[in-house]
Order: structure tokens, then C-alpha cells, then sequence
């Protein structure tokens, strides 16, 4: 149990073993083994829970969409009669269909997906970042504020949603009773399309600013405050303490939040669904509502799904490869 | 913000007592002018924020059409909506479900993740990048692709409409988020508690179970809030996968209002209670929200 199966070098210093002449294939297997074992079986549970019901999933969805599965000729059972699937091999018909725009869908939901992720990581960002050094100074009342500012978060999403639609309402709704108040004119937020688009980024926003809120906040409280009063010597003004000392020091967490929050708005299938439900044109389905549509409404085309779901992945890794790689070459 | 401006008439006064009011102000205080823009600031945005939860709150206290009738909800206030809620409709035994799913799926999942972040933390094994990694890409699987392979297996797996089907789902979305906060919540205790703990003879496990855990209370207490969050608010999932017996809440409300019957005064009531756990939850959490977040994040 005890004999040093763990190493443990600093990162970075990697106190590798000197270099033995090539052992076998099998001593090497089993050295490897014996030094690895620990850490393999405490990673074990995530690793094979990720492998059966994420990976196993995908890879039978790429498969399907290469195929033309849907609805009609899956294997399905009809009372007691069993009928196989009839479906069969079509390559990358589906991926042509998609990326050559010939099913007409693909680039206008991409491009509206681009708008609402960009407007929503922005905004949000925006609204966090300033929430966050609103609160990170000395104001009484901090911790209501606080507990106030984080209540969308602790709300299960649907249940936001359902009160926005609430508010929404072009009848009833008291959002519409609010703003002519302020002078502005009533729309009708959840009919046409240009207001229901307003209206997903809206709420979206609202769910989505007290995560930033907290993870910015604890970022700017690991900017030491000698940089600030450093700053303050050598006489900048507080626009350039918040160029050259809050946005340095924010970078970390700020590199984090975005890319984990643009992925999440991507994915973001909850907000426009629940909020719209099925009165819409089809103008605001970013490609994950338009997907899960192809896949379970009229006639189910599972193929069609599927292979918008690979494109999504497939954009979205692109997105984060890139990300990373102009992150690290900024910092080096 | 120039700290000298602002001696002001106190600066004439000789007295020790105004003396140091006159000193001159340091960074953080401000004119009072400042003051009244920041609360004014705050408040707005705290009214924003909470206004939407408040306003289900209010309709939900009047009676079952006042959605439509705002104004008449002060006269009639009532709790008729929640009665019929507990006493006529199936909400009880979704709540049940619901907190088996969240309870067990909050467990396992930070237990499984905590085990797996604290791994990657302090070992090298071959496989411990890509599995950081792995943890990244899996977030950026757009449900809609895997709703319907994930059905097929579970069906043959027999896990359809059961407990532990849905648990397993529900880890699978928030394990990898969790791993990753907790790895780099991990990163920041100093590994000399690692070694002091070898040293006394403890196992890699034993150091992690009784030095890092306690440790690493309020990492653990955002992945948990994180991971009930998940289960307790998930939709698209649960309404596919359980059947009617075991559905759980956020699935079994949307039968209020179907496209026959829309009892709006009824979901504003089941709402109210949904929220009730999860910010009893956050609030149990909110302390070390903060803290655990940018530890973890930090580090990615």
C-alpha cells in the first residue's frame, strides 16, 4: 500500500527517474502500474462515469450522423412486434447538407448564435465585472447586497424564466407597466422576433451575471492592495489603476470565466426554450434549440441532430484550441 | 480622487477631535457624493436582481388568476394557490423525487470529483493533462446530441425511469466542472500537509480523506451547491427520461401549465417552493462562494 507508488515533483521542476535502457513492453506496462496505480483509482469513478454516458453517447451520435436515421426507420417495437432498423450509411451526406448551407438553416441560426453568445459573455461581463467592484469596496450593507445581487444564481434557471415570462407578458405583464413608467414604449417582448430576441438576452443576462459577479470578486481580491496604493505614488489617475492594475491582475480569472461562460452560452438551451416554448418563427433557435428540434419535433430526424450536435462540438473546440493558444501567447 | 483636496472647513478648526477628521483621506473612503452613487448603484442592480423572484412571491400569494389582475392581489391575499399545490396535485411526491436525485447526485458527484481533482492536484500520471482537458471538451457537449444515444443506452441498461439512471446523468454534467474547480482549489493548500501527513503514515488516500477534505470545506461547498443546483433545476433531461411516477420537479410542474390548462397561479406556488431549498442551500454556501470560486477558476 505504502511504497511510494505516489511521486510527487513540484510542477514544473518533473524529477524524472534517470533512463533506463528500454525495458520491455510489458515490465514498462507493469512499472508504470505499479508507480500510477493510486492515481488511476482515484480518478477511476469520473473517468469511467464520463466514458459510458458521454463518450459512448457521442461516439453512437457521430455514428448516427453518418447514417439517415430518423424516425421513420429506426428499430422500434409495435406492441409485441419487433421491427429493426432499416436505416443505413450515407457518410458525410449530412455534414455536405449542413456546411454547404443546402438545408438553408445552418448559417442564419450560426450567425444568430455568434450575436447572442458575443452580446450575452459581453454584457454579462461587463455588468459583472462592475457589480464587482461596486461590492469589493468598503459600502454598508455589503453582505445584503451581496446576498441580493447572487439570488438569480440560487434560483433554479426555470424557474427565472417562468417569472420573466410572467413579466413578459404583453397582456398582463408588468415589465411592459415598468418601463412605460420610465418613458419608454411598451413592446409586445415575446411576439415578434427582434423583441424576443431582446427578451433571450435579457433573462440570459440576468441568469448569467452572478456567477461573473462572484468569480470576478474574488479575483479582485487577490490583486494585493501595495499595486494599488503603488499605483496611487506614482500619481495614476483611477482609469489607469483599472487599465494597469485591475485588468492585469484580473487576467486569470477573466481568461477562465470567458471561455467557460462563452461555451456555456453556446449550449445555452434552457433560457430560449423555456422562455419562448414553441411560439416562435424559428428566427431566435440558436444551433442547440434548432438541433433538439430537428431531433423531437414532427417527424424526428435523428441524423440531421446529430450531426448539428458533432458541428457545435467541433466549432466549440476550435474556439477553445484557439482561445488557449493566443492566451498563452499573450502571456509568454 | 486625489486624496489633498478634500481638507475642507475641518482643517481649520484646531481641536485634536477634528484633527483627525481632517487627515487626509485614505484610498477606499470617499465624498459623500460618491457614497450616494454607489448605494444608489447597488440598490438598482440588487432591485433588478431580485425583483423577478419577488414578483412570483407576490402573484403567487394571491388568488389563482391574479397574474392577470396584478393589482387585485393585496385585497385578496391568500395561501389558497399553496394548498391546492400540497393537498391537490402530485407536487409532494415530485419534491421527494427531487431531493433524492439532487441529495444523491450532490454526494456522489463531489465525492467522485474531489477524488478525481485531488488526483490530478498532486500526482503525475500518464493521462493527468488530457484529463484536464477532457474535463473542458465535455462541457461543450450539446446536450441535444447526446439526449438520444443517452436514451438508448440507458434503456439498455434498464436504467430508464429509475433513481440511479438519472443521478448518473446529472453527475456526468456537473463532475467535470467540479473536478476542474476542485483541482485548482487543491493547488492552492500547500503540499508540506501532504507530506506531513505521509510522514505520520497516512496513505495517499488517508492524507486526502483527513488533511485535504477539511481543508478544502469551502472549495467542496461550491461544488456542492453547484452540483444540487444542477439536479434540482435540470429540465430537458428529466422530462425525457422518468416517467410520471418519478418525475421530478422541474419536469412534473410543466403540467400545469400544458397547452389544455394553464394554472399559472398553481406554478407560481410550486415555484416558490422549488426556490425554497436551493436558496436555503446557497445560503448555507454563500459564505464561501467567494473564495472557492476564484481558487478553483484561477488556476484552470
Amino acid at each position: 500500500m505504502t511504497t511510494a507508488t505516489v511521486d510527487e515533483p513540484a510542477p514544473g521542476t518533473a524529477a524524472r527517474p534517470p533512463r533506463e535502457p528500454r525495458p520491455g513492453l510489458m515490465t514498462s506496462i507493469r512499472r508504470s502500474w505499479d508507480r500510477h496505480w493510486y492515481a488511476w483509482a482515484m480518478v477511476a469513478p469520473v473517468v469511467i462515469v464520463l466514458a459510458v454516458l458521454v463518450f459512448y453517447p457521442l461516439g453512437y451520435g457521430t455514428y448516427l450522423s453518418l447514417t439517415n436515421a430518423n424516425e421513420t426507420n429506426v428499430a422500434k417495437d409495435i406492441g409485441p412486434v419487433h421491427i429493426g432498423a432499416t436505416y443505413h450509411w450515407v457518410g458525410l451526406h449530412n455534414y455536405w447538407q449542413v456546411l454547404s448551407g443546402k438545408d438553408g438553416d445552418f448559417y442564419p441560426r450560426f450567425e444568430w448564435t455568434v450575436v447572442w453568445t458575443v452580446a450575452c459573455v459581453a454584457v454579462t461581463y461587463a455588468i459583472g465585472l462592475a457589480m464587482a467592484m461596486l461590492l469589493n469596496r468598503k459600502v454598508r450593507f455589503r453582505l445584503f447586497y451581496r446576498l441580493c445581487l447572487i439570488l438569480p444564481w440560487a434560483v433554479p434557471a426555470f424557474i427565472g424564466v417562468f417569472a420573466w415570462r410572467l413579466m413578459l407578458n404583453s397582456q398582463y405583464g408588468v415589465f411592459n407597466d415598468i418601463i412605460t413608467s420610465f418613458g419608454l414604449p411598451a413592446q409586445d417582448w415575446l411576439g415578434t422576433p427582434l423583441s424576443q430576441k431582446i427578451a433571450v438576452i435579457m433573462v440570459n443576462i440576468w441568469v448569467g451575471v452572478p456567477f461573473m459577479m462572484v468569480a470576478l470578486l474574488g479575483g479582485l481580491q487577490s490583486i494585493p492592495g501595495e499595486l494599488y496604493e503603488a499605483a496611487e505614488m506614482d500619481g495614476a489617475t483611477p482609469l489607469q489603476r483599472f487599465t494597469n492594475v485591475t485588468v492585469p491582475g484580473l487576467r486569470p480569472v477573466t481568461s477562465t470565466v470567458v471561455l467557460l461562460s462563452t461555451v456555456w452560452t453556446f449550449n445555452m438551451f434552457a433560457i430560449i426554450y423555456l422562455l419562448l416554448g414553441n411560439n416562435t418563427t424559428g428566427d431566435t433557435d440558436i444551433l442547440v434549440t434548432y438541433a433538439y428540434e430537428k431531433a423531437f419535433t414532427g417527424v424526428s430526424d435523428y441524423s440531421a441532430a446529430a450531426t448539428y450536435g458533432i458541428v457545435i462540438l467541433l466549432i466549440l473546440v476550435a474556439f477553445s484550441t484557439f482561445y488557449r493558444r493566443q492566451l498563452k501567447s499573450e502571456q509568454a | 480622487m486625489s486624496a489633498t483636496t478634500h481638507s475642507g472647513p475641518a482643517a481649520s478648526t484646531a481641536t485634536p477631535l477634528s484633527a483627525a477628521a481632517a487627515t487626509p483621506r485614505g484610498r477606499g473612503e470617499r465624498s459623500r457624493g460618491a457614497s450616494i452613487a454607489l448605494h444608489a448603484a447597488l440598490i438598482t442592480a440588487s432591485a433588478i436582481a431580485v425583483f423577478p423572484v419577488l414578483w412570483i412571491l407576490f402573484i403567487s400569494l394571491g388568488p389563482s388568476t391574479s397574474w392577470q389582475q396584478p393589482h387585485e392581489v393585496l385585497r385578496h391575499l391568500g395561501l389558497g394557490n399553496y394548498r391546492f399545490v400540497l393537498m391537490h396535485t402530485s407536487f409532494p411526491k415530485w419534491f421527494l423525487n427531487s431531493v433524492i436525485v439532487a441529495g444523491a447526485t450532490t454526494v456522489l458527484g463531489v465525492l467522485i470529483s474531489a477524488s478525481a481533482g485531488y488526483a490530478i492536484s498532486r500526482m503525475r500520471f500518464p493521462g493527468h493533462k488530457s484529463l484536464m482537458w477532457t474535463f473542458l471538451i465535455t462541457q461543450m457537449f450539446p446536450m441535444a446530441v447526446l439526449i438520444v444515444p443517452l436514451y438508448n443506452l440507458l434503456a439498455q441498461l434498464n436504467l430508464i425511469d429509475s433513481y440511479l439512471g438519472l443521478i448518473l446523468v446529472y453527475c456526468t454534467i456537473a463532475v467535470p466542472f467540479c473536478a476542474w474547480m476542485l483541482k485548482g482549489y487543491f493547488d492552492t493548500i500547500p503540499r508540506d500537509i501532504d507530506e506531513a501527513g505521509r510522514v505520520d503514515g497516512l496513505t495517499p488516500f488517508g492524507t486526502f480523506w483527513r488533511l485535504i477534505v477539511p481543508l478544502a470545506r469551502p472549495g467542496l461547498a461550491v461544488t456542492a451547491f453547484y452540483s444540487f443546483l444542477t439536479a434540482w433545476g435540470e429540465v430537458a433531461y428529466a422530462a425525457q427520461f422518468m416517467g410520471s411516477d418519478h418525475s421530478t420537479l422541474a419536469a412534473g410542474i410543466r403540467t400545469f401549465a400544458s397547452d389544455q390548462r394553464a394554472d399559472w397561479g398553481s406554478m407560481t406556488a410550486a415555484s416558490v417552493l422549488i426556490a425554497i431549498p436551493a436558496t436555503v442551500v446557497f445560503l448555507l454556501v454563500q459564505r464561501h462562494l467567494v473564495t472557492g470560486l476564484t481558487a478553483g477558476g484561477t488556476k484552470g
